[in-house]
């Protein structure tokens, strides 16, 4: 699982049925000093995150259909989670 | 899944069989603000995707089930057609 930030949305009107009443959120993926780890991704919401959130981010098809609830669905990542805080080495980051 | 753009198509007369009948589409990835990034590959498409529309795929074994109950033989699938992509950030 990665941590990630949500940074906006994608609105499709056409798009595979399974998406459909699923938040398309665009998430940038974070490194632990809160820098951009490569380019952002979009995920399915299974949380009801929104913009600003720091979130964790699922990027596995299994996991991902999971936490949606949609099984054999074309979802390859999913938000799971908000985070409240995360603690490296005793210190929060 | 990721953004893309289609910027054209991929004709084969000989393949496998659970790809007659689907689009092989030309992907361009970009990024949020619509630039190219990184390499150009080969998705199939499963929702009547066009040339120079921003669509967003599905990569992996998941991209073969919109095609259920069928086995199609793909590792990228566009799943959806872009309206809007609407950046929050500061």
């Amino acid at each position: 699982m990665l941590i990630g930030k949500v940074i906006g949305d994608v609105v499709a009107t056409q798009k595979s049925p399974s998406h459909v009443g699923r938040k398309i959120l665009l998430i940038q993926p974070l490194n632990l000093d809160g820098t951009d780890r490569g380019e952002p991704v979009l995920a399915l919401d299974a949380v009801d995150a929104g913009a600003g959130d720091r979130v964790l981010l699922v990027s596995e098809g299994f996991s991902a259909m999971t936490a949606v609830g949609r099984p054999n669905s074309p979802i390859d990542m999913a938000v799971v989670g908000v985070i409240d805080a995360v603690t490296l080495s005793g210190e929060e980051v | 899944m990721q953004l893309g753009r289609i910027i054209g198509n991929v004709v084969c007369t000989a393949k496998n069989p659970s790809l007659v009948g689907h689009k092989l589409l030309l992907v361009q990835p970009i990024d949020r603000h619509g630039r190219d990034r990184g390499k150009v590959f080969v998705a199939v498409d499963s929702v009547g995707a066009g040339a120079g529309e921003t669509i967003y795929w599905c990569r992996g074994k998941e991209a073969s089930f919109p095609f259920l109950p069928g086995d199609v033989p793909t590792e990228a699938t566009i799943v959806g057609i872009v309206d809007s992509v609407n950046i929050q950030r500061p």
